[in-house]
C-alpha cells in the first residue's frame, strides 16, 4: 500500500494582512492563520492519488502549536494521519533549516510506515520560495520533480511515477523512480468542500507531536536561526508608485489624448491598426 | 570555511530548443556590474549537448569566461545531472556568487544545489547589489505577498546564490566579436545514475505571443463582469498587437488560462506598453508589472489603486472607452500610413 505524505504549512493570510508602516514589520494579530493555499492541493492531490490505488495519506507541519489547526483543516481534506513537529529550537528556519528538519520528521515517520511518495506544494505565501520541497528531497536522496501540474500514473509495484511538469512554453512528462518527491501547482486540482464524515473526523482528531528530543541523530547546529545560512537584513516598504496623469474630458477626449500618447511610440506598431 | 577562497560571479546559462534563455542574459548584464565592483570575473556556466557554440553569445553580453559541460546525458535537463555538474563545477572553481533565472529549471536546479552545497538561496530576487570590499550579496525581494521589500544576505556561507526574476535586470546591449575564456569540463555520469527520465516535451502551440516575451501587454481585470465582457481585452490586444495579461481573480474565474496571469503568483512582466483594464491594482498584481516602461489603466473607479502605479489614468467603463480606442487607434493608423505615402 502505498504511503504519501503532504507537507503543509500555518501561513498568515498576506493577502489581508496589515503592515506596521514605522517598522515594516508584520502584523501578525491583523491577519488570520490559514493552511497555506498551495499546500490544500497538495493535501488534495495526496487524497486524489490513494482514491485511485489505495494507501494512506499523513500530513506533516513543522510549526508553532496553534498549528495544529492547519492539520485539522488537512484531515477536513480527506487525509488519515496528522504529524507536527514543534519545538523553540525549530523558530527562525530558513529554507535550509525548515528542510532539514521535515527530513528528520520525515525519517521518523518512515519507521512507523515506509514513505513512497511526498507531495509539496509550489510555495508558501509568507516564505515564498519552493525551495523546502526539493530540499527535503535532496536530504532523503530522492529524485525531486518541481511544477507538477498533473499526476498521471502512479506504480509501486514497478517502482515509477509518471507526472507533467509545467515549463515555461508547455510541459515535460517525466517518469521517476520511487520514491520521490512531487511539488505541485495549483492547477494540479482543484479542492472541494469537506465532506461531513471528514469533517467530523477532523474536529475530533488529535495529531502526532513530536519535540525535538523526540526525533533521531539531530544536528542542534542545523537547527532554527542557527542553522540558517540566509538572514533577513533591512525590510523597507516598496517603492510606491507616484501615480501617473488621469486624462481630463469627455470619453472620446480622453481616448484621443491617449491615442497621441501611442503614437508616440509607433514603431510599436508597424504594420498594426488596419481593419 | 574559509571565504577567502571563493571569488567570482557565475551566471547559469540557460538554454533551450536552441536558444539562451533571455532572463540569462540580462543575469549576464547584473553579473557584469557585480563582478566589476568587485574586480573580479563574471563567468557563465552551460550545460547541455551541442550547446558550446553558445559561447560566442555568452561572451559578447559580458562573462569573460564559461565552463561548458557538453555531453549527451545533458540533452534533457534533468535535476540529478545538472546538479552534479554544476557542484562539480563549484568545487573546482570555488565561485563567491551564483546566479540563476527564476525559471521552472532555474528555480529547480538552484533549490536542488543549495541543499548539497549547502548553501544560503534567496528566491525570485528583484534588486542585486555587491559589498564591494566584502563580497557579500544583497539580494532583494518582495516579500510576504509584495507588502514588504527584504534584502536578504548569507554571510557565512559560499557561493552565495540567487534566483532573480525574468524581466527585471537588463542585459547589455552585445558588444560583437568580444571573446574571453571558453573552459571545458564533463564529468562522469552514467544513464543509471539518474532517477528520472524525460518522456516527452509538449510545447503549448495556442500561446501565440508569450506575455513574458510581448512588447505590448493588454491586461483586464474582474472588472470586465464576464468572459464575454473580457472579449474587449482581446480585441484590443490584437488591434495593438499584444499579448493578453489577466488578473489572478480573472485566471480563477475560469475566463483565460493561468499562463496568462500577471503578478507574484503570475508571471512578471516588464512591456514597453501595459493596459491594466478593469484591475483593481492590488499589491499581487503590481508587483508583476510595475517595471513596464508605460503603464496605461481604465478603471471606473477614481479611487483604484492602479492608479497611483499607471503613468496615464482614464477614469470610465472600460466597455465605453476601449470600442472606442479600437476605433480611434485604427482611424489614425489608417491615416499614418496615408502620411508615409500609403506605404505597407
Ligand atoms: C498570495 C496571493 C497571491 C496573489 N497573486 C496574484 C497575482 O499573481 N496576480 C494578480 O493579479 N492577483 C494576485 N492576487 C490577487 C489580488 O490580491 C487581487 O485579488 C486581484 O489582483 C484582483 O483582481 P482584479 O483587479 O481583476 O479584480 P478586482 O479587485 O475585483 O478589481 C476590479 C476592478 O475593475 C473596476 N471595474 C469594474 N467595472 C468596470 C468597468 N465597467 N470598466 C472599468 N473598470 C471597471 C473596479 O473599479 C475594480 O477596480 C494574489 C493574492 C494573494 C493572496
Ligand atoms: N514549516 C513547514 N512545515 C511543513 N511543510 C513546509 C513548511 N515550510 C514549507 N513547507 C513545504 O514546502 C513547500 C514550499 O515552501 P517554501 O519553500 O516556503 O515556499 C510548501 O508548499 C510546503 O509543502
Amino acid at each position: 500500500m502505498l504511503h504519501i505524505v503532504a507537507c503543509i504549512k500555518q501561513v498568515p493570510d498576506t493577502k489581508i494582512i496589515k503592515m506596521n508602516p514605522k517598522t515594516n514589520t508584520m502584523d501578525r494579530a491583523s491577519a488570520p492563520a490559514i493552511l497555506n493555499p498551495y499546500d490544500e492541493h497538495a493535501v488534495e492531490e495526496a487524497v486524489r492519488i490513494r482514491e485511485r490505488y489505495g494507501g494512506t495519506v499523513s500530513v506533516l507541519t513543522m510549526g508553532p502549536p496553534p498549528a495544529v489547526k492547519a492539520i485539522k483543516k488537512c484531515i477536513a481534506i480527506g487525509a488519515d494521519e496528522g504529524y507536527m513537529i514543534s519545538d523553540r529550537k525549530f523558530a527562525g528556519a530558513d529554507t535550509l533549516a525548515t528542510s532539514y528538519a521535515l527530513t528528520k520528521a520525515l525519517e521518523k515517520i518512515s519507521q512507523i510506515k515506509p514513505v513512497d511518495l511526498v507531495i509539496c506544494g509550489k510555495m508558501t505565501i509568507d516564505g515564498d520560495t519552493g525551495q523546502v520541497g526539493p530540499g527535503i528531497a535532496r536530504r532523503l536522496d530522492i529524485p525531486p520533480l518541481t511544477s507538477v501540474k498533473k499526476v498521471e500514473e502512479v506504480n509501486k509495484q514497478d517502482g515509477y511515477v509518471i507526472v507533467h511538469r509545467k515549463i515555461e512554453d508547455g510541459h515535460e512528462v517525466i517518469q521517476s523512480s520511487l520514491p520521490c518527491l512531487l511539488s505541485v501547482e495549483k492547477e494540479i486540482n482543484e479542492v472541494p468542500y469537506a465532506s461531513f464524515p471528514n469533517m467530523l473526523k477532523a474536529t475530533r482528531y488529535d495529531p502526532h507531536i513530536w519535540s525535538v528530543d523526540d526525533l533521531e541523530d539531530v544536528d542542534i547546529k542545523q537547527l532554527g536561526l542557527k542553522g540558517s545560512p540566509t538572514i533577513v537584513a533591512k525590510v523597507w516598504a516598496p517603492p510606491k508608485p507616484e501615480g501617473g496623469k488621469v486624462l481630463e474630458g469627455n470619453p472620446a477626449e480622453k481616448v484621443e489624448q491617449l491615442i497621441s500618447v501611442l503614437l508616440e511610440r509607433k514603431e510599436l506598431f508597424e504594420g498594426r491598426g488596419r481593419a | 570555511m574559509n571565504l577567502e577562497e571563493y571569488s567570482g560571479v557565475w551566471v547559469f546559462i540557460e538554454e533551450k530548443n536552441g536558444e539562451i534563455a533571455p532572463v540569462s542574459l540580462e543575469l549576464l548584464g547584473a553579473g557584469r556590474r557585480l563582478a566589476d565592483k568587485r574586480d573580479c570575473k563574471l563567468s557563465g556556466i552551460l550545460i547541455g549537448n551541442n550547446i558550446s557554440h553558445h559561447a560566442a553569445t555568452v561572451f559578447e553580453y559580458g562573462a569573460d569566461t564559461i565552463y561548458v559541460y557538453d555531453q549527451p546525458i545533458f540533452n534533457d535537463y534533468r535535476t540529478e545531472s545538472y546538479m552534479k555538474a554544476l557542484l562539480h563545477c563549484c568545487e573546482k572553481y570555488k565561485p563567491e556568487i551564483i546566479l540563476y533565472g527564476a525559471t521552472s529549471t532555474g528555480k529547480d536546479l538552484a533549490s536542488a544545489v543549495a541543499t548539497d552545497l549547502p548553501t544560503g538561496l534567496t528566491a525570485d530576487t528583484t534588486e542585486l547589489d555587491v559589498e564591494e570590499d566584502t563580497g557579500l550579496l544583497l539580494a532583494s525581494r518582495p516579500a510576504f505577498g509584495g507588502n514588504i521589500m527584504a534584502t536578504i544576505l548569507c554571510k557565512k556561507y559560499r557561493p552565495q546564490m540567487a534566483t532573480v526574476r525574468p524581466k527585471v535586470m537588463k542585459a547589455l546591449p552585445p558588444e560583437i566579436g568580444r571573446t574571453g575564456t571558453l573552459i571545458r569540463e564533463q564529468i562522469l555520469l552514467n544513464e543509471s545514475d539518474i532517477r528520472t527520465k524525460v518522456l516527452e516535451i509538449v510545447t503549448d502551440t495556442t500561446k501565440k505571443v508569450r506575455i513574458d516575451e510581448a512588447d505590448i501587454i493588454v491586461a483586464g481585470g474582474k472588472g470586465l463582469g464576464s468572459a464575454e465582457g473580457f472579449q474587449l481585452v482581446h480585441l484590443l490586444a490584437e488591434t495593438l498587437g499584444g499579448a493578453v495579461g489577466a488578473s489572478r481573480d480573472v485566471v480563477e474565474a475560469g475566463w483565460i488560462e493561468h499562463h496568462h496571469q500577471v503578478g507574484q503568483t503570475g508571471v512578471t512582466v516588464t512591456p514597453k506598453i501595459y493596459f491594466a483594464i478593469g484591475v483593481s491594482g492590488a499589491i499581487q498584481h503590481l508587483v508583476g508589472m510595475r517595471n513596464s516602461s508605460l503603464i496605461i489603466a481604465i478603471n471606473k473607479d477614481p479611487e483604484a489603486a492602479i492608479f497611483e502605479a499607471c503613468h496615464y489614468g482614464i477614469v470610465g467603463d472600460a466597455f465605453e472607452i476601449v470600442p472606442l480606442l479600437v476605433e480611434q487607434f485604427k482611424k489614425s493608423m489608417a491615416g499614418e500610413e496615408v502620411k508615409h505615402g500609403g506605404k505597407v
